[in-house]
């Protein structure tokens, strides 16, 4: 496969850059963050920056936004070259930047919020009533009054993106907006986009998302190992041609096939109730699902939902006083401690990988001991059989091709997503009865994420059930039988996937029950 | 701006070399600060460090005024790494050497086979039950284990003051605050080396540390409940996933350093002043909290680094016999040692970075701003 790289659309072809990028290169230690990236974006175009996690597209984002300099290169802005010395001189030249994670006051009013962001001296009153014009003028539909900690995740969002735009920038930079959006509210955001784009707003959008990236920009800069390999119309190319760009070799398919998975139910929840324990976390309503043998049960749903809540509790992590909660293969392990639920058949991967799956400052032997201690051999009276722990390891390593950088390195020396790949096959060469994973190919690159998810689709095929919790709607729907939904601590009936389309999730997902989404869905 | 970045692989060699040049160095400055305050600068540190180990004896005397450290160390240590701060291991002592001051008075007529192990165990019950207060509080409750630890000291400290003045006090003692003498079968024996007999105040108790610190390490590498303590005090959420519990580990480590530090309260009376007085400890419950970090919470090591602190104490005390040295100056030469081996220590295991900022405006240099 061949690309062309293109400089420059024809439509811009005699236009000066916004901001032009010529050369950037910016080392820590030996490892070049960016290596002689150039990339210019013009008045009112949408560009996106394309790379898997770990090319290079924070790192570049953080020096136009001036959180970093360049170790050599030069950036031009408005055909000048500046030197970005932090985010307060990106601001005054017209340059404002959302951040994946927000940084709201949970406790104040989106107004005083967007106050403590800008110079002083507006009045709180001045402040929102320009809130409420600019949210009337392009649809946001932001209340300036209101609380942030009640707003949804997609509200809080606009807050920020609201306070980006009252600065009034010419070129605004968005790191990965759409990870915690439902696809309503993607779309709603492109339209917000799209409309402040035609007032002439250049808008540099960072995702891995390729469909999306191909709905809303124009052209697209692919980042990989620090290496611009190209800049493309993204209307020429199609998501497998950006992926591949992406990740630079053939990318595989994973598919859950035809089977239909259903076989006898091997985990049973029922009425599964959690009290929330702080003002942010969420409450679980009356959980109950059935995983079977064979199958994949997807639970799709957006961050803070519950997905936490209902990890902890399928862990053992917290655990209800109430019995027959939670069946296993007809035992009661609603009572048990997180140990017992893995001799009795259960394995589990957490979201978080550093500091809840595994222990980054410790060997991946002593991590491979934390879920196998409760296994038999591993520790004859009370001490660790070290051998066999450092063989356990490496056999899963071998297994599940997680890439060493030694025999038996410490996991923060691992990257992302052969991490992952570790703790996910520890678990899965334990051959559990069911698997509940949380996000499990969340920041890992697209050839670890191909594999996991087809791992799981063959331990599914060897007779076990698989719950996964993610919310990846895309990996929903490649490898999950069946679909469930978490909105709000409640958790919706599962359907056959087959009998389920994205809108109709994407309407479970904020909030709406079956009946009126599939209403909604019509209407 | 100074950055430090752990270091991806700490060499052994610089790991040995690391202590020798920090004490170089420490020579160096203390030989300055000497000359300036007028002592022949060879002289004091002769003092400091030869004088004290010049003879057998003495070498054997600074395994003894180590041994109550190494000791408490072997257990703080395991607080230390699952990260509950226990700061009240002098209490501990106190407690300790109360409870098996009660056997020793109480039961004087026990052959030396029941005493020593009742003791023992009494000592360890003192301890821990002391330490236990903290530990359940902070289960239970949510209090801060470092305040409750520390004022018990104090509580401590009053109360076995309480005890030699009032109930326990001997009336043969002329009004004294003092217990009667232990028997001989509540006394650690000294070491009677074959061809050299007695050698200094050497006594079974040290090497009694010696093992316990050997044992600790054997625990806290090898065995499960070792690296429960690990995963809690590196990764708490993780060791909740693992399955252990933190109110568990928490209730363990503090019984662990309670009862040794109460082992050592026994083993510093038995062995050493054979009656309880007002004041059996000379700190050494805070002294070991700086011997478990020298040590780098590694139970081997702490045997190393308790002989180190002892000698400095040591020495400090013979630089003010010699010298006349005011105990100020043995102080500051004392912090100055330490500083330099834990800073020493700090090299070797992060890559130290300065950089300069560039030239930048105000409003820049003052932006906060951190995110992304």
């Amino acid at each position: 496969m061949t690309i062309t790289p293109r400089k420059k659309t024809s439509k811009n072809a005699d236009a000066t850059p916004l901001l032009q990028a010529l050369g950037i290169v910016k080392k820590f230690g030996d490892f070049t963050a960016n290596d002689d990236v150039s990339f210019s974006i013009y008045k009112g175009e949408i560009h996106a920056l394309l790379g898997e996690n770990g090319a290079g597209k924070s790192t570049f984002v953080k020096m136009i936004y001036g959180l970093m300099q360049p170790d050599a290169g030069l950036i031009e802005y408005k055909g000048a070259p500046v030197v970005i010395n932090g985010p307060q001189h990106a601001r005054d030249l017209g340059i404002g930047m959302v951040f994946q994670h927000f940084s709201l006051f949970q406790a104040l009013t989106v107004a005083e919020n967007i106050q403590l962001a800008l110079p002083p001296g507006e009045s709180l009153a001045s402040l929102s009533d320009r809130v409420r014009k600019m949210s009337a003028e392009y649809g946001i539909g932001v209340d300036p009054e209101a609380r942030v900690h009640n707003l949804s995740v997609g509200q809080q969002q606009r807050v920020e993106i609201m306070r980006c735009l009252l600065q009034d920038p010419s070129l605004l930079i968005m790191d990965e907006p759409t990870s915690v959006l439902t696809p309503q509210e993607t779309e709603q955001l492109f339209d917000v986009l799209r409309r402040f784009s035609k007032a002439g707003m250049a808008i540099l959008f960072i995702s891995h998302k390729l469909d999306e990236i191909r709905a809303l920009t124009s052209r697209a800069t692919v980042l990989r190992r620090g290496v611009n390999v190209g800049t493309v119309d993204t209307s020429t190319q199609s998501s497998r041609q950006l992926a591949e760009m992406m990740v630079g070799e053939k990318v595989g398919d994973v598919s859950r096939g035809a089977s239909l998975g259903g076989g006898k139910t091997l985990l049973t929840i029922k009425g599964l109730a959690r009290p929330r324990e702080t003002q942010f976390a969420t409450a679980l309503q009356d959980i109950s699902m059935q995983a079977r043998s064979g199958e994949i049960l997807g639970i799709a749903g957006i961050a803070g939902n519950g997905q936490d809540e209902l990890m902890e509790a399928l862990i053992g992590e917290w655990r209800s006083d109430q019995a027959g909660v939670i069946m296993l293969d007809g035992h009661d392990i609603s009572r048990e401690r997180p140990a017992a639920r893995r001799n009795a058949g259960l394995g589990f991967v957490p979201e978080e990988r550093n500091g809840h799956a595994a222990v980054p400052v410790m060997t991946l032997a002593e991590n491979n001991l934390l879920t196998g201690h409760s296994h038999p051999g591993a520790v004859r009276n009370g001490v660790i059989d070290g051998a066999a722990m450092r063989k356990a390891a490496g056999d899963v390593a071998a297994a599940f091709d997680v890439r060493l950088p030694n025999e038996n390195p410490l996991a923060s020396s691992l990257s992302g997503g052969n991490l992952q790949k570790f703790v996910v096959g520890r678990e899965i060469v334990k051959s559990p009865l069911v698997l509940i994973v949380s996000q499990p190919t969340w920041g890992v690159d697209v050839g670890a994420a191909m594999f996991i998810r087809s791992s799981m689709l063959e331990l599914a095929a060897k007779g076990s059930a698989v719950v996964m919790i993610s919310q990846d709607l895309e990996e929903v729907f490649m490898i999950a039988h069946r679909i469930a939904v978490l909105y709000d601590g409640r958790l919706s009936e599962a359907m056959p996937t087959a009998d389920l389309t994205a809108e109709k999730v994407g309407l479970l997902m904020g909030g709406s029950n079956a009946n009126t989404a599939s209403q909604a869905a019509s209407g | 701006m100074i950055n430090l970045t752990p270091r991806k692989d700490i060499s052994t060699k610089l790991t040995l070399l690391t202590p020798v040049v920090a004490i170089a160095i420490t020579l160096v400055i203390g030989a300055v600060i000497f000359g300036v305050l007028g002592y022949d600068p060879l002289e004091a540190l002769y003092q400091f460090f030869v004088a004290p180990v010049s003879q057998p004896y003495q070498i054997a005397d600074l395994f003894v005024k180590a041994c109550p450290l190494i000791i408490i160390a072997s257990g703080l240590v395991f607080c230390y790494r699952a990260n509950v701060w226990n700061i009240g291991a002098e209490g501990q002592l106190i407690l300790g050497a109360v409870f098996s001051g009660y056997i020793a008075l109480t039961y004087p007529d026990l052959s030396v086979w029941a005493m020593m192990p009742l003791m023992i165990v009494a000592s360890m019950l003192g301890g821990l039950l002391w330490a236990m207060i903290p530990a359940l509080l902070k289960t239970r409750f949510n209090t801060n284990e470092i305040l409750v630890s520390l004022m018990l000291t104090y509580v401590g400290s009053l109360l076995i003051d309480w005890i030699v003045r009032g109930p326990w006090r001997d009336p043969m003692s002329f009004g004294f605050p003092l217990t009667k003498m232990y028997e001989d079968a509540a006394l650690i024996p000294r070491i009677q080396l074959p061809g050299i007999g007695y050698l200094g105040q050497l006594h079974w108790g040290v090497v009694g540390a010696i093992l316990l610190a050997i044992f600790a390490w054997f625990v806290l590498s090898r065995m499960l409940v070792g690296f429960q303590v690990k995963v809690m005090g590196a990764a708490p959420r993780a060791g909740r996933f693992a399955g252990f519990s933190p109110a568990m580990v928490t209730i363990m480590v503090m019984a662990i350093s309670g009862a040794a530090a109460g082992v050592a309260g026994m083993v510093e009376v038995s062995a050493n002043i054979g009656q309880l007085q007002p004041d059996i400890s000379f700190g050494y419950g805070f002294t070991a909290i700086i011997v478990a970090f020298l040590a780098r919470l590694n139970p081997l090591a702490v045997i190393a680094a308790g002989l180190v602190v002892a000698l400095a104490e040591l020495g400090g005390d013979s630089a003010q016999i010699a010298l006349g040295m005011p105990k100020v100056v043995t102080g500051v030469f004392k912090g100055i040692l330490l500083f330099m081996l834990l800073a020493g220590e700090t090299f070797n295991r992060f890559h130290i970075e300065v950089r300069w900022p560039q030239a930048r405006s105000g409003d820049a240099a003052k932006d906060q701003e951190a995110r992304g």
